[in-house]
């Protein structure tokens, strides 16, 4: 008989937890702030509802937002009204779309000066002002991280030539850049060898708007590039023999992730406020596509008979902006929570 | 001779054509004389008027500037040897004699005009107007590319050198000067019935001889008008204050102003201006009312607004050399597919606007009404025929290509761009539109190597006579590819049309009401059998003046006279 002491034994409950991984701590914490919370479902809420216009226009409105309807006019409480009343006091100068109804089968927000529906077209404008803010932000963030990476890593020359590029583009102020690019792209369009893009894709204010932003999240990881590899783990990774893409993809790029994570929702907000000032200058989203700055430029004209047509579209990209950057300052805390990003765009 | 009795007799027949003109709210005076020109009333003289405008009209050299916006502050800076008679209405039409005294003896078949200069008129700067500087003044609008010296007085003996090579511009045949006799001679080409009409507007403007040849740009150059350019800065004011060497020599050429100084104050935005001038603060608005303030103007503000018929035309032009518009079936289809009556709401309502079917204006010299497409056989607009249009549409086999419309970024302009896009796409075509800034637009949209289809513009007489709608916008002459000057930007260029309009033209000089007969068939022929554009509407003019001024004038040809607005 043996007189050794058998370990005690342990339930499932009572092991040691393994380390929690940097993404699902980010996660986690993220889950925790409540703000960022808000700023996702009123993101989620807007987009979503964006994303259902077609089901608004072709099961309740019957109304086609992209057709004039000058001559136009629809029942509401027993009593036909016109789409564009002609002002019949005074002089009889001037004719003006109806205002608000406050009825979703009939016009809701009014109508703006070419008889169509403004929500409609608000709704629909949402597609396309969150599809520009969205895409032109991963198309951002994509090549900002490359040129970022690829400049911080090898250094040198080619890091010369990439910061000479970001020197240009920052050299300029971000608006005329995008004003001067939209202009001369609006007449002739985008033709560089066997790329055509058309004059009025939405493709141009989505590239415009892409490039324009590109040092701003370009130059921030190109430093953390630059510091990431004097660090031991990349050092070793290099004299273990380890090619440069492995090195980029599986040890840099990891590293980097969490700060683009953090700049996402950023650019997001401020792509899609580009988007609507471009717009807003007619340079931008053409007719007969409609964004959040293209009904916000109709409501111009409107200001003092029918303010809802300005006013509701500056609203959305106000509610739309401000939970972006809640959200963008919840993936801050949760991703970088020592805020080595903080206010760099 | 025949030329003066051919513009009397122009302007006889516009005065009964112009007769029924909707203008409302003239001011009337019973001080007209008999033949409407008003008398002076010293006692209302003084104050300044203060005009707002968005932004400066560029240049304020008078033989290169081309707007409006200028041409109305010329009326009472600038002369030529003769004017556009100063009074309301229809009368404002008419050519009278200015630093000339009487109109020209028209000698040589209609080639050769004389004119006696006027003695003791000086400039603003105190120098005295002579034969030279007449001279001078022909030679320099060549020499500064003045923008219609090769279409109206490259007719000049040597104007055709001139437009070829300027910089040696000599006109020693064309414009022969006799000191002694104080007298000027003009040797055409050939006889022009339009050439008093082309010397009354202000690129005829009589300038010092000692005028610098080229665009004098924000400098102000001497006048000899009641008022001269005290201050140009673009970006701020422009400030014109009496002449002190002024006497009036012809009230109906050149009257006595009644402000002290008139002032043009730049940069606010239309919006603004509407409030500065109900406020007090502004005295007229040069931009367009928005269209929001309209409704407002109209109720509260009824008795400070001017309502007046424009002879001039909105209108899309098809170029009839490029696909799908070099089909008539579709320039067709689009004049049936236009509904005329919704453009009219884009521009404020029937009371601002008049649907069209014509090249030249109601009330215009040659004006024939008629309405080849429309909902209705009646010669005057009733509305669309969708199913026309389509079925002409489907036969001429162009369903389905890429058309894109061109037009200005300005609110309205866009807004018509935007149906007219809508109008394609319901027809069947991928429409698409282009909107360009105001200030390139209309240059762009008459290069040909733009491959522009379809556009958007508007045309403004330049002075009454069929052939500057016509001729001027589809004669042949007009078509250069290539070139930003080409202002027949549909690119219609038929022989025989030519021919019509070279006999239309030679008509005028001895039988101006055939003529007139002429262009209106011209007119019917254009539009029914080539259809080059989609005729819109005709235009009316807003002014928006302050509760303190009176004596409200409206000229036709150059509209509100500033100079005779009296600050109460």
């Amino acid at each position: 008989m043996s007189d050794t002491v058998s370990p005690p034994s342990l339930t499932l409950s009572e092991l040691p937890k393994a380390p929690e991984g940097p993404w699902r701590s980010s996660v986690r914490q993220l889950r925790r702030n409540k703000g960022a919370i808000v700023g996702l479902v009123v993101l989620v809420a807007i987009a979503a509802i964006s994303i259902a216009s077609p089901l608004y226009v072709s099961l309740v409105t019957h109304l086609n937002p992209f057709n004039t309807n000058l001559n136009g006019s629809f029942v509401l409480n027993g009593q036909t009204i016109q789409v564009m009343q002609p002002n019949t006091q005074g002089l009889g100068l001037g004719v003006n779309p109806i205002g608000p109804t406050w009825d979703f089968q009939h016009y809701f927000l009014g109508a703006d000066n070419l008889g169509r529906d403004v929500f409609a077209r608000l709704l629909y404008g949402g597609r396309v002002s969150l599809l520009i803010g969205f895409t032109s932000a991963i198309l951002c963030s994509l090549l900002a991280t490359i040129m970022g990476m690829v400049a911080g890593y090898y250094g040198g020359f080619i890091d010369w030539i990439m910061s000479r590029f970001f020197d240009v583009i920052w050299a300029f102020p971000i608006y005329l850049l995008a004003i001067s690019l939209s202009v001369i792209l609006l007449t002739s369009g985008l033709n560089l060898g066997f790329i055509h893009i058309q004059a009025g894709s939405l493709l141009l204010p989505i590239l415009i708007i892409a490039g324009v932003y590109v040092p701003y999240v370009g130059r921030p990881i190109r430093g953390l590039v630059f510091s990431l590899r004097e660090r031991e783990f990349i050092q070793a990774s290099i004299g273990s023999g380890a090619s440069d893409w492995h090195i980029l993809r599986r040890e840099i790029l990891p590293n980097v992730m969490p700060s683009v994570i953090v700049f996402f929702p950023l650019m997001v907000a401020f792509n899609i406020l580009t988007e609507s000032a471009l717009s807003f200058l007619s340079i931008g989203v053409q007719p007969p596509s409609a964004s959040w700055g293209t009904v916000l430029n109709d409501g111009l004209d409107l200001l003092y008979t029918r303010p809802w047509v300005a006013l509701a579209p500056g609203i959305l990209i106000v509610i739309t902006c401000g939970a972006l950057n809640v959200l963008g300052d919840g993936f801050r805390d949760a991703f970088d929570p020592k805020a080595k990003l903080r206010g760099s765009v | 001779m025949k030329l003066l009795t051919s513009t009397l007799l122009r302007g006889a027949v516009a005065v009964g054509l112009m007769s029924s003109l909707a203008l409302v709210n003239v001011a009337s005076s019973s001080a007209a004389g008999s033949n409407g020109v008003m008398a002076y009333q010293p006692a209302h003289a003084g104050g300044t008027i203060k005009l707002l405008a968005s932004t400066g009209g560029g240049t304020l050299d008078p033989q290169v500037n081309y707007t409006l916006q200028y041409w109305q502050l010329y009326q009472a800076s600038y002369d030529g040897l003769v004017s556009f008679q100063k009074v309301s209405g229809v009368g404002s039409f008419t050519v009278v004699p200015d630093l000339a005294t009487a109109l020209p003896v028209v000698t040589n078949g209609g080639k050769t005009y004389t004119f006696t200069l006027r003695k003791g008129i000086k400039f603003s700067n105190g120098q005295t107007v002579t034969v030279n500087d007449v001279y001078a003044t022909f030679v320099r609008l060549f020499k500064v590319l003045s923008p219609n010296s090769g279409s109206w007085y490259n007719g000049i003996i040597g104007g055709d050198a001139c437009v070829a090579k300027p910089a040696t511009c000599t006109l020693t045949e064309g414009v022969v000067v006799n000191a002694a006799t104080n007298q000027v001679t003009f040797n055409l080409t050939t006889p022009d019935a339009e050439f008093l009409d082309q010397l009354a507007v202000p690129f005829g403007s009589i300038l010092p001889a000692s005028t610098p040849t080229h665009d004098m740009g924000n400098v102000p150059i001497p006048t000899t008008g009641a008022y001269y350019f005290a201050s140009y800065n673009p970006n701020s004011m422009l400030v014109m204050k009496r002449n002190p060497y002024f006497k009036v020599w012809s009230p109906a050429a050149q009257p006595q102003g009644y402000p002290t100084s008139i002032e043009m104050v730049f940069g606010g935005t239309p919006s603004s201006e509407v409030t500065s001038v109900e406020n007090g603060q502004g005295d007229w608005v040069f931009d367009a009312i928005p269209a929001d303030r309209l409704q407002e103007l109209s109720q509260k503000y009824a008795a400070q607004v001017q309502v007046h018929t424009l002879t001039a035309n909105w209108y899309a032009v098809m170029n009839t050399n490029l696909a799908p518009f070099n089909n008539l079936k579709v320039r067709q289809a689009m004049n049936y597919a236009v509904d005329k009556k919704e453009l009219v709401n884009i521009f404020g309502g029937s009371n601002l606007a008049t649907p069209t079917c014509t090249i030249l204006p109601p009330n215009f010299p040659g004006h024939v009404d008629f309405c080849p497409y429309n909902s209705t056989a009646s010669n005057t607009y009733t509305g669309t025929n969708l199913a026309k249009a389509k079925a002409l549409v489907a036969a001429s086999g162009t369903k389905g290509m890429a058309v894109a419309v061109v037009c200005q970024t300005d609110t309205v302009n866009k807004q018509v761009g935007e149906y007219l896009q809508g109008v394609l796409t319901s027809l069947g075509y991928k429409a698409t539109l282009k909107a360009l800034s105001p200030s390139i637009e209309f240059t762009y949209i008459q290069n040909t190597n733009n491959k522009v289809q379809i556009s958007l513009t508007q045309w403004y007489q330049d002075y009454p006579a069929a052939s500057d709608f016509i001729n001027v916008l589809l004669g042949c002459q007009n078509f250069h590819k290539g070139s930003t000057n080409s202002i027949n930007i549909a690119g219609l260029c038929v022989p025989s049309l030519t021919t019509k309009m070279s006999a239309a033209e030679k008509e005028q000089l001895v039988n101006p009401v055939k003529a007139n007969a002429m262009w209106g068939a011209l007119d019917k022929e254009i539009m029914t059998n080539y259809a080059p554009w989609v005729p819109l509407f005709n235009p009316k003019q807003i002014d928006f003046i302050s509760k303190r001024i009176k004596n409200y004038q409206f000229s036709l040809e150059f509209y509100m006279y500033v100079d005779q607005l009296q600050v109460h």
